[in-house]
């Protein structure tokens, strides 16, 4: 069992929830995050004149997800798909391992559980 | 100068004002949340651009006669004497008992100027290219707003001069043309790629009602253009109506969703202060308790209508302010009481002035939706504005895309 953690454009979330969806992925959760990567912020302009302020941080989407180990290629794939756009600020995603999944109403466990 | 009916226009004037920052919250809590800050601009620019177009030439073409000369075409629209505000005089009432052509008066009617373009955003919100925009602002006031104002309160075919058509403070004039070019905008900038109503903020939606609703009054017993009997006869009404469909509103959600949504008596609301404005001044309060019932009842099922439809009306222009209107423009006639209204209407045995309400309404709309296809047609095919922004700024939402600004920013610690 893999946990599946993507940073991706906010304005990609509805394309991202579709593509997995479409892959047979109907649980996750995501969340609208602040941060920086390699870029280190953006400029923002203020509105008054021509200031600007850098903004140590960008507007993104973290979404996760666990899938089961034979899924991975194609929900890497379906996100890849989903918010790639080819510039600076597509995000990254981070794959680990999950040593086990317990669904409290049944007390499943493992890839029942998912 | 008659200090009492001065100091009750300019009041009118500035609640008439409010009512666009009013409606800017209104449609604001409506949208997501990504575009919120460019709904409410939508409404914010309105203000600024039409008060120069009003200025300059808007006033003087809907207008123009009242403060000197003939009009262009005799009926149909005003003329260039007041072209800048020239010649206008200040003292609010001249010698012959007359409003039109003060200084309080351009200001006055500026500010219902200013409110209908700000009335048709809701219906393209989340997808409309700004700049493009108010570009169709300043044309839309020029071919569609002065000309139907002129027929109507201006001198020309429609008003008192004209068919005799009641309209008192703009059933045709603001909401059945902001209702029509709502429908012709929405067809021609197409449906969002996430249709659907989401509010982000109710609280916002309510409060934007609310002060709609508050200056109404100035809207409804300003339109006496004086402080009398009138003017208190419209104010009354209003508030009749408006609480009658907001009530009958949310007793129609609670009937078939099990809920009374604040959105939806917010709508209700805006829904019967639409339909008392054409009728404010010839119904009395209990014309206007049955306006308010009709404009519950058909603007809450004209809104479910359209949603079957392709229309991406995305709130509910059509629906609340053009059906409303129209409803509001033919109970005027139902409900009209001679003795406030001088005519008799169906309630008192005369159908003519039904008649007479419904064939100049359906005229504004057709006019009004036909021009403003037209201009919205050509403003799509020049290189450099178009009317939709990109997909990606579609989805990015228009705070980002269009103004570089969020609603909110949750950067933690900066």
């Amino acid at each position: 069992m893999l946990k599946i953690e993507a940073i991706f454009r906010p304005e990609r979330v509805n394309a991202v929830t579709d593509a997995l969806t479409s892959v047979g992925v109907t649980g996750f959760h995501y969340q609208n995050i602040t941060g920086q990567g390699q870029q280190q912020g953006v400029e923002v302009i203020t509105g008054r004149g021509s200031q600007t302020a850098t903004r140590a941080s960008v507007s993104k989407t973290l979404l996760v997800t666990i899938v089961s180990d034979d899924k991975k290629d194609e929900v890497v794939n379906a996100i890849i798909e989903s918010t790639r756009s080819g510039d600076i600020g597509d995000g990254k995603i981070f794959i680990s391992e999950i040593a086990d999944i317990i669904r409290v109403r049944t007390g499943e466990t493992g890839e029942e559980a998912i | 100068m008659d200090s009492g009916h001065t100091a009750w226009m300019l009041t009118a004037s500035a609640l008439v004002f409010f009512m666009t920052p009013g409606l800017a919250f209104f449609y604001g809590g409506l949208v997501r949340a990504k575009s919120l800050v460019n709904t409410i601009m939508l409404s914010f620019m309105t203000i600024c651009v039409v008060t120069i177009v009003w200025t300059l030439w808007g006033y003087s073409l809907a207008y123009g006669p009242n403060v000197g000369g003939d009009p262009i075409i005799q009926g149909l629209i005003g003329n260039f004497s007041a072209l800048g505000l020239d010649g206008i005089r200040w003292d609010p009432i001249d010698s012959s008992g007359s409003f039109g052509g003060s200084g309080v008066d351009v200001l006055f009617q500026m500010m219902f100027a200013i409110i209908t373009p700000a009335l048709i955003t809701g219906a393209f919100v989340e997808r409309f290219k700004f700049s493009t925009y108010l570009i169709f602002t300043i044309i839309w006031i020029t071919v569609v707003y002065a000309p139907v104002a002129h027929w109507v309160w201006g001198g020309g075919w429609i008003g008192a001069d004209g068919a005799g058509a009641l309209d008192f403070a703009g059933g045709i004039v603001i909401h059945i043309t902001a209702g029509s070019a709502a429908v012709a905008a929405a067809l021609l900038v197409g449906k969002r790629a996430n249709p659907g109503l989401q509010p982000n903020n109710v609280p916002y939606v309510l409060l934007g009602a609310a002060i709609l609703w508050f200056g109404w009054f100035g809207f409804n017993g300003g339109s006496a253009l004086l402080a009398d009997g009138y003017a208190v006869n419209a104010m009354l009404v209003t508030q009749i109506s408006a609480a009658t469909a907001a009530t009958t509103w949310g007793l129609i959600g609670l009937f078939t969703t099990g809920k009374i949504s604040g959105v939806g008596v917010a709508t209700g609301a805006i829904a019967g202060l639409a339909a008392v404005t054409p009728a404010a001044g010839s119904v009395n309060p209990l014309g206007a308790l049955a306006i308010g019932l009709g404009a519950g009842v058909i603007c809450y099922y004209a809104v479910e209508l359209i949603h079957r439809t392709n229309l991406d009306d995305a709130l509910d222009v059509f629906a609340v302010h053009g059906i409303g209107g129209l409803w509001g423009c033919i109970a005027a006639g139902i409900f009209a009481v001679e003795s406030i209204a001088g005519v008799k209407g169906l309630i008192e045995g005369s159908f003519d002035q039904v008649w007479i309400q419904a064939y100049t309404s359906i005229a504004v709309l057709i006019y009004t939706f036909v021009i403003s296809y037209v201009i919205l047609f050509v403003l799509d095919k020049i290189p450099g504005l178009g009317l939709r922004v990109s997909e990606t700024n579609e989805n990015q939402g228009l705070d980002l895309a269009e103004h570089g600004e969020q609603a909110e920013v949750n950067d933690g610690a900066n």
